[in-house]
């Protein structure tokens, strides 16, 4: 570890001078480091911080509440003063490693199968007989003459055949000619791809063009001819099938962080993109490489094709719409949503003939995936669980009739959220509970969900403290945290960030929300987050940053600007609700005026004293080790 | 997208007597020479929408609906024919068929309706919101002729400014009033809980209610069985469900499953359930519905929402002459994406097999159907000719609609005025805004203005 860490610190001043993190001379007063002026920022960590490397951490807890109370019990007693430099963690020997957390999954999983499977089995037949049979109404039923049929693709008559036999013997039939029809495409293909192999020269055989959009890295300019060739294969291909299918949507996703300033590749995006984005027009320079179009324009578009998406899952689709209009936001809230939403894909998905659950339902996963990528960049919380839900649907035994499959991956999923975000959350506000002590002041950011839960627990456990919510434009999530704070009559002042300076000197204790935390213990979080953790670092008020392990993941980001999320560049020149006030107005389509919403920002770990995290309170330095231990364990549960 | 589409076509409409009858019910009027409901199918259709249950009233115009259906859509939509009871309304009608909706959803169009607003974003609004209605509004059409303005300007005038007073919130998401324009006398009634948990209304009359709805399946059928006496969707259904937002009284049934879960096992469970509820609740700005339901527990209430098209869409309810007149003006003039034809260069339709005299002048946003013939020195302006029409030499037609087959002397003058089919114009007639019936004859040189031609 030690060594690891070496080559950071030497890299590190360098990044702050492009980052939007002040210069480090500036930022620390800390005596140690101003006194040599050459010391990297690191040296701000304690020692205890530097020389952990044989830590154990206490294995995960999958929410048996008889556990608690013991972890609880270590950890206050580990941890009984908090100061900017001393940390502490919990430290359990009972068990060595997490070999015995395989037991409580397995058990609860059982319990779950039991309970989902007569959803699963009811057919939508047996509502409707009953449903005729309930009625009651003084006006005659009246039976429906059946006047014009359509021969539909297999995947619209499905709906239909429940309330009406139709046209069921054409669907033999059209299934040969499909299976026809794919040979030849195939056969097309191939050929097509021969010939682009001719031309190019350079393309490996496997490079489809597919492959080439999704893998980044792997294209090279050298490539950009041979890569032609291949785009307008894959064109082709498209048009004979009569539009993208489901599987090329799958295949074509835009990788995760697609460069936006390479122009030809957000032209391909754009093609095969079901929302339609307009980019903005002025982007500040350093942004380019991110998405951002025009808010506006997208819901309604989005809206007015509600019917025309074919393969999409309403339930999918109601997430995606509810991301894009801003309905849902908050990393917990997003990943809930949408785990629900796949729960209900699972529900009604059945394997199509001669097909396997496995691939299948991985390609329509994925496939929903680009689809809310669309409406809404995914957070890393997001990403994480979709990883764990694929990693399930891969795992799962051939052995299993599809019934069963279902039932088995409704409940991971379910396990997944019971566990992994609201058990985590209980055990977060159990360890922080026992950092808050009568007469704080308690400093928050935004409108963290797992913050909000400890203060309320905090509070009925008859703690007397005083919050100071702080906020900043243009969300003003901190408004709804207050409302929901003030009802439950806790003392709370509410400021801008503006005024984090001033109102720091009475703060004993910064609680923060994180979207986030990377495994060089940067804090991935909502813009201004940094902001609040430097000043508090400067007033050496101590910085707890709760966050749940699922949202850990172990990319190394160093900057804000390699991977971000622009908001919509009109909500920081308008003021929301008030469409009278425009004081912009005459200067938004100027060429020389650009709008830099960001969403995220990184706070480097040297501002962070304590993540407490459902494995224990630890320091940032420990959470590489939480990803190497953990995440194998996370996505296979 | 679990959607069902359901087309109130009606039947026979007092307020278009003298063009419907026995023979044409309401939705096979023609415009622009098509039934009007193909205009809905074709909308529908363009959005994906092939599965329908099309509603009529009596089963004579059932059964003529039906026939044409199968005809013109046979291998492109599915769509089946319910014949209702005359006169049970709209909400009637849905009772009729209540037993055949399935879907979570029930989207409900109105059969008279011209329009190319997708309905799609009436869908995603309800979704969106998990609404137990929403309504589609739309600016208030700007009716009566442009130029020229016959007894439709006069007609307006008379006519109250405004069909319906709609109450919506401050982010014009939510309905909070709905009443029509004519009910209102000298006050009205509004809940004062829903204007407090609101707390700003904003009452339009620029806005009407566009005749389609989405309405949540299980709410639709509850209300119509709780309420036998509701007739209307519009007049009953709708009102009643704005009205009682704060104060439900339906989704009684979908807690009581939950709880059902099998005993003590499931408290831990339930627990969690709550804080992923909460979560899931305190990501956004809450609406004033959920402020409402937390101040006061036990309180349960749906949602109203509007989806308020934009106003550069098209939208006409044929449900009066004047609309018929306006609509059929429109499709092939300002509106005419929507009648599906290409048009010549000369901004009209003349169908190849229709005939033309010599000295004839068809102008620009007219149509001339299949194998009409019009003799010599005619004038046609801003005019729709149905098919195998006979019209004699000095004719000439203005602003006004002839349909199939029917014949019009030498020397006659047509202004502002609907010819139904079959029905005969003898030599110098001069017609002003007048209605004649189907098979009608109107007698040689007779001069007429604003009347209704029809058999006793």
């Amino acid at each position: 570890m030690e060594s690891r860490r070496n080559p950071r610190a030497v890299v590190d001043p360098k990044v702050r001078q492009v980052g939007f993190f002040t210069s480090s001379t500036q930022q620390q007063p800390d005596p140690i480091s101003s006194t040599s002026a050459s010391s990297p920022p690191l040296s701000t960590i304690s020692p205890s911080g530097n020389s952990l490397s044989p830590v154990m951490i206490p294995p995960p807890l999958h929410n048996s509440s008889d556990t608690f109370p013991l972890r609880a019990a270590a950890a206050g007693a580990a941890a009984s003063a908090v100061s900017p430099s001393s940390f502490s963690y919990s430290i359990r020997r009972d068990f060595p490693d997490g070999s015995t957390t395989a037991s409580p999954g397995r058990h609860s999983r059982g319990s779950f199968v039991k309970s989902s499977v007569p959803v699963a089995s009811s057919l939508p037949g047996i509502g409707m007989d009953s449903m005729a049979a309930a009625k009651s109404s003084s006006v005659p039923a009246s039976g429906l003459t059946t006047v014009s049929v359509v021969t539909m693709p297999p995947g619209l008559s499905e709906k239909a055949s429940g309330m009406e036999v139709q046209s069921d013997q054409k669907k033999p039939l059209k299934e040969k000619t499909t299976k026809a029809e794919r040979r030849a495409i195939q056969e097309a293909q191939r050929a097509a791809k021969a010939a682009a192999k001719a031309d190019g020269g350079k393309v490996p055989p496997v490079t489809s063009a597919s492959v080439a959009s999704t893998s980044v890295k792997a294209a090279k300019p050298a490539k950009a001819t041979s890569q032609k060739n291949d785009v307008t294969v894959a064109a082709g291909a498209a048009e004979k099938k009569g539009g993208p299918s489901e599987k090329d949507r799958k295949k074509d996703a835009p990788h995760p962080r697609m460069q936006y300033d390479d122009e030809s590749r957000v032209v391909k995006a754009k093609r095969r993109a079901v929302v339609k984005q307009t980019e903005a027009k002025n982007r500040v320079e350093l942004f380019r490489h991110l998405p951002q179009y025009e808010h506006g324009t997208q819901l309604p578009d989005l809206e007015t094709k509600f019917f025309q998406l074919d393969p999409m899952h309403p339930a999918v689709y109601k997430v995606g719409l509810q991301y894009l209009s801003g309905d849902i936001s908050g990393g917990n809230a997003r990943c809930i949503a949408m785990l629900q939403a796949f729960q209900e894909v699972v529900k009604d998905y059945s394997t199509p003939p001669e097909k396997s659950l496995n691939r299948d339902m991985t390609a329509k996963i994925s496939s929903y995936v680009s689809f809310l990528i669309e409406c809404r960049p995914l957070s890393i919380s997001m990403g994480n669980a979709i990883r764990f839900v694929k990693n399930r649907i891969a795992k799962l035994p051939i052995t299993l009739s599809e019934s069963e499959a279902k039932a088995a991956l409704q409940s991971d999923i379910e396990r997944f959220i019971n566990d992994k975000i609201i058990g985590a959350d209980t055990v977060i506000v159990k360890h922080a509970v026992t950092k808050i002590r009568d007469g704080d002041v308690l400093l928050t950011y935004g409108s963290p969900t797992a913050v909000e839960m400890v203060l309320l627990h905090a509070h009925e456990l008859r703690k007397k403290f005083r919050v100071l919510v702080v906020d900043s434009r243009p969300m003003l999530e901190g408004q709804l945290l207050l409302r929901r704070l003030i009802k439950r009559g806790i003392n709370c002042t509410y400021t801008h960030i503006n005024a984090i300076s001033y109102i720091m000197h009475e703060v004993t204790k910064v609680f923060l929300g994180a979207s986030s935390v990377l495994s060089n213990g940067t804090v991935y979080s909502r813009v201004g987050t940094a902001c609040v953790a430097m000043v508090a670092n400067a007033f050496r008020v101590p910085v707890l940053v709760c966050c749940e392990a699922y949202k850990f993941h172990e990319r190394v980001q160093l900057n804000s600007i390699c991977s971000n999320e622009l908001g919509d560049p009109n909500a920081i020149s308008k003021v929301h609700g008030r469409e009278d006030i425009n004081y912009l107005d005459g200067l938004t389509n100027n060429a020389n005026l650009q709008f830099l919403n960001l969403m995220y920002d990184a706070t480097p770990s040297d501002y962070i004293s304590m993540i407490i995290t459902d494995y224990g309170m630890v320091p940032p330095t420990s959470v590489p080790v939480i990803v190497r231990e953990y995440q194998k364990e996370h996505l296979l549960v | 997208m679990d959607f069902q589409v359901v087309i109130l076509a009606g039947g026979f409409s007092s307020n278009l007597v003298p063009l419907v009858s026995k023979e044409v019910p309401k939705a096979l009027l023609p415009v622009a020479n098509r039934p009007v409901l193909s205009y809905v199918l074709d909308l529908l259709e363009s959005n994906n929408l092939k599965d329908l249950i099309v509603v009529v009233e009596g089963e004579d115009a059932a059964l003529k609906v039906g026939g044409w259906i199968s005809s013109a859509c046979v291998d492109r939509l599915h769509v089946e024919v319910a014949a209702v009871a005359e006169n049970v309304g709209t909400a009637g009608a849905l009772r009729a068929i209540a037993h055949h909706l399935t879907a979570k959803d029930i989207l409900i169009v109105s059969g008279d309706i011209v329009s190319d607003i997708p309905p799609g974003a009436v869908a995603a609004t309800h979704r969106r919101h998990d609404a137990a209605v929403t309504v589609m509004l739309c600016a208030q059409p700007v009716s009566g002729p442009s130029e020229s303005g016959g007894s439709g300007g006069k007609d307006k005038t008379k006519k109250p400014a405004c069909d319906d007073i709609i109450g919506l919130d401050s982010l014009k998401q939510f309905l909070l009033y709905i009443a029509k324009g004519a009910e209102i006398k000298k006050d009205t009634r509004v809940k004062k809980s829903i204007l407090c948990a609101a707390g700003k209304m904003e009452i339009r009359s620029d806005l009407m209610d566009s005749h389609i709805y989405a309405f949540k399946r299980s709410v639709l059928q509850e209300v119509l069985d709780q309420k036998p006496a509701f007739r209307s969707l519009k007049e009953d259904v709708l009102p009643y469900l704005v009205r009682t937002q704060l104060r439900s009284e339906i989704f009684s049934d979908q807690n009581n499953v939950e709880e059902n879960g099998n005993g003590n096992g499931k408290n831990n469970m339930q627990n969690n359930e709550v804080v992923l509820s909460q979560i899931l609740s305190n990501a956004s700005l809450p609406s004033f519905h959920q402020v409402y339901e937390s101040g006061l527990d036990s309180r349960k209430t749906h949602k109203c929402c509007v989806y308020i098209a934009d106003e550069s869409k098209y939208f006409v309810r044929l449900n009066s002459i004047q609309a018929f007149m306006d609509v059929n003006r429109d499709v092939i003039g300002d509106a005419n994406h929507l009648s599906g034809y290409s048009f010549s260069a000369h901004h009209n339709i003349v169908h190849p097999s229709a005939e033309l005299g010599s000295k004839t002048t068809v102008g620009p946003h007219c149509m001339l159907g299949e194998g009409s013939q019009v003799g010599d020195k005619c004038s046609v302006k801003r005019s729709v000719i149905g098919r195998h029409c006979r019209i004699g030499s000095n004719v000439k037609i203005v602003n006004s609609v002839v349909m199939d087959h029917a014949t019009i002397g030498d020397g006659c003058s047509i202004q502002g005025s609907v010819i139904c089919s079959n029905a005969q114009l003898q030599e110098r007639v001069t017609l002003r805004d007048c209605q004649v019936e189907a098979g009608y004859v109107v007698c040689a040189g007779s001069e007429h203005k604003g009347e209704i031609f029809a058999r006793k």
